[in-house]
């Protein structure tokens, strides 16, 4: 188990404002900046764009965190579209979170298009902490099936008792029922 | 039909196959993409070049490619290259995807194996993405050959001008009585010392007279309506309570009035003008305005000297505001900016110790036409000084205020140097921080008053007092200083100080970026399209910038941009329409449901909502395309073109598909497989 987590290689998606923090990736590359290779872009309009369902879609299809990024608060192209998706943000964090996400899988960074070197240094931090968390085993799992096992194992992963629920697809909350315990 | 598409990989020289295996990537895109289409997968070593668009157009031709990937740089360089090698090819250019690897790739990483397995996912996204394309034409809009332009300061004025000699009426809208803007106020310009009066006025005369601009001062703009080409404009022109069709702007109501207010604006507070005034003699428009909250006959009800001395009637005290609009096909944003306040900082006394002055100030005592006549004397209207401090970045480059540099007041400074020491041949004192003279012939200015004698002191000035500690110090100011070149202590004892605030963005700028539909930074400066390579655009299609609206800049900078700015809009009605991108939301009114959520997030006030069907539209001139509305509607009835929900899902599909491939079906570490699985 420790070996395996030594070579976890995360899956990042990395939703991108096409005015600054696109702008700000190419300014890394320009720049020669480097950063862990983990990372896959998406570019969007606007972050305020960013459609709640991108985000569980790629937790969906295996991706291991996600990573939201737009322009500074007051500095949005479209005015103020970037409080949107920080709204939403807040709100998805939760959501994840019921759905025995760590919250920390879902990240918000601010870049300007100046700021290469800052989304650079943002992306290592997410990749390391997201590296520390380890694999995320969402039920609907990177095989992208539900079985038994995986099931089982997505259980163990978010907190539940080895061997217990769940007896319906999905099971109960863990959290619940560690409350419930108590 | 099915899909042929052509996948095309870049080596841009060593810039991409130096840490990407591009033959590996092509290899893999042609055998293991083939399922979703992809008919021919290349590798050239600069697919930007004539050569490598000639492959794209020609594979294009004869292979019937209906659709075109190319793995390069980023889109923001070369997308419009490779839609257009599309286009002449006879493929609709938006049915063309171009997929980053270089910037956010090879550039980037160092691991060679990594950075291969990222670029087949970044390829396969974008494959998924671009299987989702439409094929999309821009949309075309006229343009109305009218423009306005918003603030009466050398920006606005360079720009109206520069339009209007192009054979183009301009509006222009000034919130104060006459154009001409904080240069109006200015004694000399740095480095050349020519007068700013000689410079300026015949450049507002030019505009007060010139047939194709319609000048609107005491006026503001209230409302903007429409989108780039069809703007509609509304307009409050303020009461001056004088008729212009009658007045002769002979003054003698200013002269006559008895009502003396301190003029806060023009004269910043050093003198007095009448409740009817104009506020400098060249002003431009020449007719006077009523001051109706200081006026004797509005306070008191009688008085009206001036309408009795009047020579043709032309005082008109039941005149009302008048609102009206204009239909104009662009918009230039020149509205300036505010100084500093530099009371904010107490240490330097301003407002509390008499001899300490702004530089606005000082502007008006140098100046022969102001209230000393040019002569550089203390607030006591007589006392010649006989040292000067001068003090820089007065709430610039100072984290307590505003953290950038203002740009034009060291030179400023060191103009005021020279002035004063040519006019009263004083001891003058500058305190800096670094000396900031990027600009031509200006390091030689500054070389310039080193040796006619100014001393210049590195540090940061911490206090202002006027308490004597020393022996000398009676009845002085004293400058306390560390200064860093010495490494010491020191108090230097000066009769006048001379404050050189920095620049603010206007106090109202954020409400009026909201009026105009355009962003501003958080310190309220207005945000242009790109830094460098469009200075002068906004984001909002139609809305121009120019001077220090956009930031900091000195006259020869602001100048350029107005005159830059007016190029933009005359070049823009010279085609008589505009292209936009088709980057747009629409509505599908079957799934609408009305509920108007997205009503309140369209930030450009692009969506209608019909209550006749109960059904939102996004109207498409006015749409940005930013995509909020899509994320929002409940209903999904609102899609993006070029980011559509289908487009980015399968993009996040395309992006992972490799990781979802059972360990040894792929390359992971970048080795070739055997290409069996198939």
């Amino acid at each position: 188990m420790t070996t395996e987590i030594a070579t976890f290689e995360p899956v990042i998606i990395g939703f991108t404002c096409n005015w600054c923090s696109y702008r700000a990736a190419d300014l890394a590359g320009t720049a020669r900046v480097k950063y862990p290779p983990n990372i896959r872009l998406i570019r969007l309009m606007c972050s305020g764009r960013l459609d709640p369902t991108f985000v569980l879609k790629a937790f969906a299809e295996g991706a291991d965190a996600v990573m939201i990024s737009g322009c500074h608060p007051g500095e949005c192209h479209y005015i103020e579209q970037n409080i949107k998706a920080l709204r939403r943000f807040e709100l998805l964090r939760r959501t994840i979170q019921q759905m025995g996400i760590e919250p920390e899988r879902l990240q918000l960074v601010w870049a300007s298009a100046a700021e290469g070197t800052r989304l650079a240094n943002e992306i290592a931090r997410v990749t390391e902490e997201v590296r520390a968390l380890g694999p995320l085993n969402w039920p609907a799992g990177r095989n992208g099936h539900l079985d038994a096992a995986g099931l089982e194992a997505a259980w163990e992963a978010t907190g539940g008792e080895p061997g217990g629920p769940p007896e319906t697809p999905g099971g109960e909350n863990p959290e619940h029922a560690a409350e419930a315990k108590r | 039909m099915a899909e042929r598409i052509g996948v095309y990989v870049c080596h841009c020289g060593t810039n991409i196959a130096g840490v990407v295996d591009v033959k590996e990537v092509t290899r893999w895109a042609g055998e293991r993409l083939r399922e979703r289409g992809v008919v021919v997968a290349r590798d050239y070593d600069f697919m930007c070049s004539s050569l490598g668009q000639d492959m794209v157009e020609k594979d294009i031709k004869e292979q019937k490619l209906t659709r075109v990937l190319v793995a390069a740089c980023s889109p923001h360089l070369h997308e419009k290259t490779f839609r257009t090698a599309c286009q002449r090819a006879g493929l609709n250019p938006y049915l063309c995807e171009l997929v980053s690897i270089r910037e956010q790739d090879a550039w980037v990483h160092t691991d060679k194996a990594a950075a291969t397995e990222k670029a087949k996912a970044i390829i396969w996204g974008g494959l998924e993405r671009l299987i989702h394309h439409e094929p999309l034409e821009p949309l075309h809009v006229p343009v109305d050959a009218d423009t306005l332009v918003v603030g009466g300061g050398i920006a606005g004025i360079q720009a109206a001008l520069e339009i209007a000699d192009a054979g183009f009426q301009v509006y222009m809208v000034e919130r104060e009585p006459s154009i001409g803007g904080h240069m109006a106020q200015f004694d000399k310009t740095f480095p050349t010392l020519d007068c700013a009066a000689c410079i300026l006025t015949p450049r507002m005369v030019a505009v007060g007279t010139h047939p194709k601009i319609k000048l609107h001062t005491w006026s503001e703009v209230e409302k903007v309506e429409g989108y780039v080409g069809n703007f509609e404009v509304t307009i409050r022109q303020k009461a001056r309570y004088v008729n212009t069709e009658l007045c002769t702007g002979c003054g003698i109501c200013w002269q006559k009035c008895p009502k003396k207010v301190t003029d806060d604006v023009y004269e910043v507070g050093l003198t007095t003008r009448k409740a009817i005034y104009t506020p400098f003699p060249q002003a431009v428009p020449i007719y006077p305005v009523l001051d109706k909250d200081n006026c004797t006959y509005f306070e008191k009800g009688t008085c009206k000297a001036c309408e009795k001395l009047c020579p043709t009637g032309a005082i008109d005290f039941e005149q009302q505001d008048e609102v009206f609009t204009v239909s104009v096909g662009n918009i230039i944003l020149a509205t300036g900016y505010d100084l500093f306040d530099a009371s904010v900082i107490p240490q330097y006394g301003y407002g509390r110790l008499d001899n300490v002055f702004t530089s606005l100030e000082f502007e008006r005592i140098c100046n022969a036409a102001g209230p000393t006549s040019g002569n550089v004397v203390l607030r006591d209207g007589k006392t010649v000084p006989k040292s000067v401090g001068i003090i820089h970045c007065v709430g610039s480059r100072d984290a307590n205020y505003n953290r950038y540099c203002s740009a034009i007041c060291c030179m400023q400074s060191i103009k005021y140097a020279h002035l004063v020491m040519e006019r009263t041949g004083a001891e003058v004192h500058n305190f800096y921080i670094d000396i900031r003279t990027p600009g031509k012939d200006y390091e030689e200015f500054y070389e310039r008053v080193q040796e006619e004698g100014g001393h210049f002191i590195r540090g940061k000035v911490a206090d202002i007092s006027d308490v004597p500690r020393l022996p000398g110090e009676e009845g002085k100011l004293v400058i306390q200083v560390e200064d860093t070149l010495a490494g010491r202590q020191r108090r230097v004892p000066v009769d006048m100080v001379v404050l050189s605030p920095g620049l603010q963005a206007r106090h109202d700028s954020a409400e009026v970026a909201k009026l105009f539909g355009i962003s501003c930074s958080a310190a309220g400066w207005y945000i242009e399209k790109h830094p460098k390579l469009d200075p002068v655009s906004t984001m909002t299609e139609g809305v121009f910038i120019a001077g220090c609206v956009q930031g900091p800049k000195g006259i020869p900078e602001t100048v350029a941009q107005g005159a830059a700015a007016a190029a933009r809009v005359v070049g823009r009605i010279q085609q008589g329409e505009i292209a936009l991108e088709p980057i747009r939301a629409s509505v599908n009114e079957e799934a609408c449901s009305g509920c108007r959520i997205c009503n309140g997030l369209c930030p450009f006030n692009a969506i209608v909502f019909h209550e006749d069907r109960a059904v939102s539209e996004v109207v498409s001139a006015l749409c940005q395309g930013c995509g909020t509305c899509v994320a929002a509607c409940p209903a999904g009835a609102i899609s993006g073109t070029g980011f559509s929900n289908e487009q980015v899902l399968a993009q996040i599909e395309g992006l992972l598909m490799l990781n979802k491939e059972p360990p040894g079906s792929t390359d992971d570490a970048g080795l070739a497989t055997t290409g069996a699985k198939a």
